[in-house]
């Protein structure tokens, strides 16, 4: 998770656009048409065209806006999450836990209402459970000092068990109509999710860009150790953003039980891959200090136009799964080659 | 360059002159009926075989026919499926659902955009006013008694034993259990059998296999184990098998005669249950495309004829039927199928 070579100059390409003078050491400076190329989301972006293209050309069904918002609703309840988790990852971190999460807080979510707790009440209950699994990870990888991924895969099983338990095999359902179908509701044209999604965009994008906490998570991410002795309150922030991503799942799992009318313990089984995915094809850095929430917006359309275009041109599943596993590889191949180049 | 021209122009026409023709043949006939079929997931046999019959009656009647799976049989992995086939304007979604109420709103969705939506092989339990009409096998009210009736006899009725299912929400196991739980306590003649487990196999040949021997490992005194699901029974089979517990534990389960036919030719399993899942296929094909030209009503009691299986009535919450009764493989029929 730590990466002590270099850690002034990954900073400071980082920061290229910030106020920081370039350090000694570099090189003069790139072209503004290389320093463009070299981002990641750069090829993120391109792949998205290529296959927007390549949809088009598949199915005469895939090019209608409003399917494709339709359709996105499914994957952005994975996409906001796969926002905060760019911050967790940036800051060296990593949640496995989070598509757990989701089912834990939507089922407590459920069966509070179900127990006569007014639907309100419910929501707020189930976005603390949502912190506090968030807090639960963070003082097993903080306190504790384990590496997260092994806390997560652990804290995975715990929440989808403690889901279980509470819901146990039946669907817990009987909403009230007004929460049902989020994903049929529209502001200005576009389902709810997608404009949630917009705003959790800009308002990460501009957290993690402009605000001195959001330069501090690539400190964090870069060196630990460099950024603790520059005064980063290392552990809080990190312990800030396990939390953060736990509230996110819980307002994912209720967005899925909105769509669903229902609410089961397998709710987004297997979801973690998928937004550990985005994170990755947006060009974040598995080893932490480098990537953008830019990058895994885009990184979520792409997986959006991918996985609808090859549904409405009925292309079979296995041939979809061997798409998009060769994408993670090629962008993670991509995205080490990018940063080896940079670091020269 | 000239030359190029003329080529270009007569290219063109040849093109115009293609088009026309799709374009006129259609206006003669009605157009055929788009017909997608959704199973569970992918790699299933059971499903190549329901398949066979829609494709088989899109060769003889008026309809066109393709299939979309997801990888897993997750509650929610159809969702994105059923969302592209309304998007491809298909006219009829049948499905195979992975969940009784999940894919509620979704289904709704593709019937108000006047899509047929059939749940065929299994249904939307407790949820049938989201599908127009179920394409079922059997009554399914029976295959529980029916399958304890079978390994009764083999043990002769008396004995501890097991139920290996699918996944723990999987609806129509879950219906049959019920019902053979509730013949094992209400019916006297099988007073002397008892229950003493039901496992999960999810429907994933590693897990079941895992289950089944962990049952055999658990209870030594087991006499017969009953899986209704064609993933476990197999599975079950082969731990048997491997085990040579043939004489001790008896099989019966719901499985294809094609996975099945080793076990019975070599005595591990006697005799099993199934019925036809190619002629799904094919009435829910004759009935989609009756449906959509008006020739058949979907209202319950009315019936109609499907060439092969004869005049089939539509019951109760608008369920078909193929055939009345289960029909029992065993090694004096087994060789007369083949699916």
């Amino acid at each position: 998770m730590t990466d002590k070579i270099s850690t002034e100059g990954l900073s400071a390409s980082q920061t290229a656009t910030g106020e920081q003078p370039a350090p000694k050491g570099a090189a003069e400076l790139r072209p503004m048409w290389q320093v463009i190329l070299i981002r990641p989301e750069v090829m993120t972006f391109v792949l998205l065209l290529i296959a927007f293209a390549v949809a088009t050309q598949l199915s005469p069904f895939f090019a209608d806006a409003t399917f494709i918002l339709e359709s996105a609703t499914f994957y952005v309840e994975y996409a906001i999450i796969a926002l905060v988790l760019t911050l967790i990852i940036i800051a060296g971190e990593i949640d496995l836990s989070p598509a757990a999460m989701m089912a834990f807080s939507a089922c407590v979510f459920a069966a509070l209402f179900k127990l006569g707790l007014p639907i309100g009440l419910a929501m707020v209950a189930s976005v603390i459970t949502g912190a506090l699994m968030g807090i639960f990870n963070g003082i097993l990888v903080l306190r504790f000092k384990l590496p997260s991924i092994i806390v997560t895969i652990g804290t995975l099983t715990l929440y989808r068990g403690l889901a279980q338990v509470l819901a146990g095999d039946r669907s817990i359902s009987g909403f009230p109509t007004w929460f049902i179908g989020i994903d049929w509701k529209y502001w200005f044209g576009v389902p709810i999710p997608v404009v949630l999604f917009l705003i959790a965009t800009v308002v990460l994008a501009v957290f993690l860009a402009f605000t001195v906490t959001g330069r501090q998570i690539y400190q964090i991410g870069t060196s630990p150790e460099a950024a603790r002795h520059a005064g980063i309150r290392v552990q809080r922030i990190k312990m800030g953003l396990f939390v953060l991503l736990g509230v996110a799942s819980s307002f994912a799992g209720m967005l899925t039980a909105s769509r669903l009318a229902s609410v089961r313990y397998d709710m987004a089984t297997g979801g973690e891959l998928q937004m550990v995915l985005m994170v990755m094809l947006g060009g974040t850095y598995i080893f932490g200090g480098r990537g953008s929430i830019a990058g895994t917006f885009l990184a979520a359309w792409l997986l959006i136009v991918i996985a609808t275009g090859m549904n409405v041109a009925n292309i079979q599943i296995t041939s979809q799964l061997i798409v998009m596993g060769f994408l993670l590889i090629v962008s993670i191949i991509a995205t080490n080659a990018i940063y080896a180049r940079t670091q020269r | 360059m000239e030359e190029l021209r003329t080529m270009k122009n007569i290219t063109k026409l040849a093109i115009l002159a293609v088009g026309a023709s799709i374009f006129a043949a259609p206006a003669i006939a009605q157009d055929p009926v788009n017909i997608v079929y959704i199973p569970k997931n992918t790699g299933n046999p059971y499903f190549d075989s329901l398949v066979a019959g829609f494709e088989d009656a899109c060769k003889e009647i008026n309809c066109t026919f393709s299939q979309a799976a997801p990888a897993t049989a997750e509650a929610t992995s159809q969702i994105p499926f059923i969302t592209a086939q309304i998007q491809r304007g298909v006219d009829v979604i049948a499905i195979s659902p992975n969940s009784p109420d999940a894919l509620n709103q979704v289904l709704d969705r593709a019937r108000s955009r006047g899509i047929l939506v059939l749940a065929v092989n299994g249904d939307l339990v407790d949820n049938e006013s989201h599908r127009d009409a179920a394409v079922l096998p059997v009554d399914f009210t029976k295959t529980g008694p029916g399958q304890v009736e079978l390994l009764g006899s083999m043990i002769g009725y008396e004995g501890e034993i097991a139920i290996l299912s699918a996944t723990t929400d999987a609806p129509d196991q879950n219906v049959w259990i019920a019902a053979m739980e509730d013949s094992l306590e209400n019916n006297p003649k099988y007073a002397n059998m008892s229950l003493v487990a039901t496992v999960y196999g999810d429907d994933e040949p590693q897990k079941s296999t895992t289950e089944a021997e962990a049952l055999l490992q658990t209870y030594p005194n087991l006499r017969g184990i009953i899986s209704p699901t064609t993933v476990g029974v197999a599975a079950a089979a082969q731990v048997i098998q491997s085990a040579g517990k043939a004489d001790t534990v008896k099989l019966t389960g719901l499985g294809t005669p094609n996975q099945m036919r080793p076990f019975i030719k070599d005595g591990t399993v006697e005799a099993f249950q199934l019925w036809s899942p190619y002629n799904e296929g094919w009435l829910a094909a004759h009935f989609a495309v009756g449906v959509k030209a008006g020739e058949i009503s979907n209202e319950v009691g009315g019936s109609f004829d499907v060439p092969k299986l004869g005049s089939v009535t539509i019951l109760e919450n608008n369920v078909m039927n193929t055939q009345p009764e289960l029909t029992t493989f065993d090694s004096s029929n087994i060789d007369d199928f083949d699916f």
